[in-house]
């Protein structure tokens, strides 16, 4: 079967500097891969070239076999939705009013939602527990309420691929769990195909199948979480030590960051290099 | 969901909310016509619309005379250019974002007045829709000139467009004034006025060209009602939700200017009632633009049949200028609006 996302020798620069450089991957249908990396290292690029805000100045997208360039903008919408990062929110919508937004690249211009599409909707809020705030403005709603509004306005749009952008970066610990706990759930019920971008090592180590690492633009290492994340591979691409043993309950690793020692004035981390460990 | 499925948008609500505003509208409309120097009695206005257009002997009759070449046609102008405004206030608004952006304050006024004032200096009157097109272009160069200052930033501040619609105002108004001051024609005369919104100077031809442009210009802008409510969310969310952003956006700001350009080439600047309108219209029906564009569409309208009512009998025999009694409303809620919307 061919893979649901396939990346084949990407490279995208803005300006001038390379943000990506021939990068290739492939995310199996129904896979639950994390990407982990630094500040710009190109993690986000990296899901706007899936989901077609920008298109590769080099190299090729494959959505389904299909190249990304060649859908337009309705096809990619009914295949790929994003849960981006949380943004403030200027006009009064309600949360129903966001959630129907799902439905638009199924509808046409002129066509008023239907009944189909309200159960739909109903479902969707259904499932990430968003059904009682329907009413409400999204303005009003905590943090979590409204994330979890956003993956229901993506489960809304009946896509065969879901794009996390840092979902959780605002969360507290409760509703982080609680959010990867709906996406895993969603991944293995619903079949969906799931790519998160995350900060957090330990959660994309808990709850990601695979894993990939993004450093300066490049992949340099992709497989499961116990062959990737390793003392060497987090030095390596964040420059931070850490030991990394076993999570006690299901064997994924586990990192524990340990106390930078500041090396000496005049050392090349005051250069700007990374820290000698 | 069915509990609170009233408050979404369905074919049903949207017949109900447009008969309201419609009727609202009508009512306005009877009522401005009735009033004026001489004043004309129910009774009377429905005799007059019995009986239909003067013509021969009857065309002696004053009452029906001033009411069918005057009153009528002047407050359908008032109407269509209160709709018009209001109209371009919503797409504005939706598109950037903000609030607080209407034509007036942008600085698509300040641009099409500029484009008209040329015209009529130039003597493009004279060509079939001279004046309109130049002033097209000069709203169209100033709606780019803001939208462009404001695309540097990617979460657009308020600050920086009523910053970059300051300078287009300051600028433009310069411009009026530099070919205000070098000419010498006649036209000129009348332009002080002008500046502050004049229904009182458009012909039937003119008013029927407004009616055809707004409504035209309303089918396009309807057609991308679902579209503007992702604007509103923003750029990224239309584009991932399957809307052509930029060409959007271009087809959208054109609409919208030219719904400007038209109002400002036959009546000049009015002010404010693309700012009003569409919060109101909010803050009542909720941010859905399939709602809220006819909403706005006939409220606008309505409101600017009362300001010109105003207008017409608060000073009379004198009229004021109808930009004076929307700004005398709108700077006070452009105030109110930027305190709310301050941190």
């Amino acid at each position: 079967m061919t893979p649901a996302i396939r990346l084949e020798f990407v490279s995208f620069r803005y300006d001038q500097a390379w943000v990506l450089r021939e990068v290739s991957l492939e995310v199996e249908r129904g896979g639950f891969l994390g990407i982990l990396g630094p500040n710009g290292s190109g993690k986000t690029t990296l899901l706007n070239l899936v989901d077609g805000i920008l298109s590769p100045r080099e190299g090729r997208v494959f959505l389904e076999g299909e190249d990304a360039a060649t859908l337009d903008r309705d096809e990619l919408a009914r295949r790929v939705a994003v849960v981006p990062q949380d943004s403030p929110l200027i006009f009064p919508f309600t949360v129903q009013e966001i959630v129907l937004m799902g439905r638009t690249p199924h509808l046409g211009r002129w066509r008023f939602e239907g009944q189909r599409d309200f159960e739909i909707a109903r479902d969707a809020m259904k499932r990430t527990g968003t059904l009682p705030l329907a009413g409400r403005p999204m303005s009003e709603l905590s943090g979590g309420e409204r994330q979890r509004v956003l993956i229901a306005r993506a489960l809304a749009q009946e896509p065969r691929i879901l794009l996390l952008d840092e979902p959780t970066s605002n969360l507290d610990i409760h509703h982080q769990l609680a959010f990867f706990s709906l996406v895993e759930d969603l991944n293995r019920t619903r079949g969906l195909t799931v790519v998160a971008v995350s900060h957090d090592i330990n959660l994309a180590s808990l709850y990601c199948r695979r894993i990939a690492l993004l450093k300066d633009g490049a992949v340099c290492g992709e497989g499961r979480p116990e062959d990737i994340i390793t003392e060497e591979s987090i030095r390596d691409v964040f420059g931070a030590p850490v030991r990394v043993d076993r999570h006690p309950e299901t064997g994924r690793p586990r990192i524990t960051p340990i106390r930078h020692h500041l090396p000496e004035r005049g050392s090349r981390w005051e250069t700007g290099a990374a820290p000698q460990l | 969901m069915e509990d609170t499925l009233h408050k979404i948008v369905t074919p049903a609500r949207l017949i109900r909310v447009t008969l309201v505003f419609s009727a609202g509208f009508l009512l306005v409309a009877i009522l401005a016509v009735m009033v004026g120097p001489s004043e004309i009695t129910p009774l009377e206005l429905l005799k007059a619309l019995l009986q239909g257009r003067p013509e021969g002997e009857a065309a002696a009759d004053p009452g029906r005379t001033i009411l069918f070449s005057i009153r009528i046609p002047r407050v359908l102008f008032a109407g269509i250019v209160g709709a018009a405004l209001a109209t371009a206030g919503v797409v504005f608004q939706a598109l950037l974002r903000n609030p607080l952006a209407d034509p007036f304050v942008l600085g698509v006024s300040g641009g099409a007045s500029v484009g008209a004032i040329a015209g009529i200096l130039l003597g493009a009157a004279a060509l079939p829709f001279g004046t309109p097109l130049l002033a097209f272009a000069g709203a169209l160069a100033a709606a780019f000139l803001v939208f462009g200052t404001a695309r540097r930033s990617t979460t657009l501040s308020s600050n920086t467009l009523l910053l970059a619609g300051v300078i287009v105002n300051a600028f433009t108004s310069a411009v009026v004034m530099f070919l205000l001051s070098v000419s010498t024609r006649g036209e000129v005369h009348n332009a002080l006025f002008w500046l502050m919104g004049d229904l009182g100077l458009a012909s039937g031809r003119d008013i029927g060209l407004a009616a055809l442009i707004l409504l035209a210009a309303f089918v396009l802008i309807y057609a991308h009602g679902r579209a503007l409510n992702l604007f509103v969310i923003g750029e990224d969310t239309a584009l991932r939700l399957g809307v052509s952003v930029e060409s959007t956006k271009k087809v959208l700001l054109a609409a919208a200017s030219v719904l400007t350009a038209v109002t400002v080439s036959l009546c000049g600047i009015i002010g404010f009632v693309g700012l009003i309108i569409p919060h109101m219209m909010r803050m009542v029906l909720g941010s859905d633009h399939r709602l809220l564009l006819p909403a706005s569409l006939l409220f606008g309208g309505a409101f600017l049949v009362v300001a010109d009512a105003f207008s017409r009998t608060l000073m009379a025999p004198a009229e004021l200028p109808v930009g004076v009694i929307t700004a005398l409303c709108g700077a006070p809620y452009f105030v109110y609006l930027l305190r709310r919307s301050a941190p």
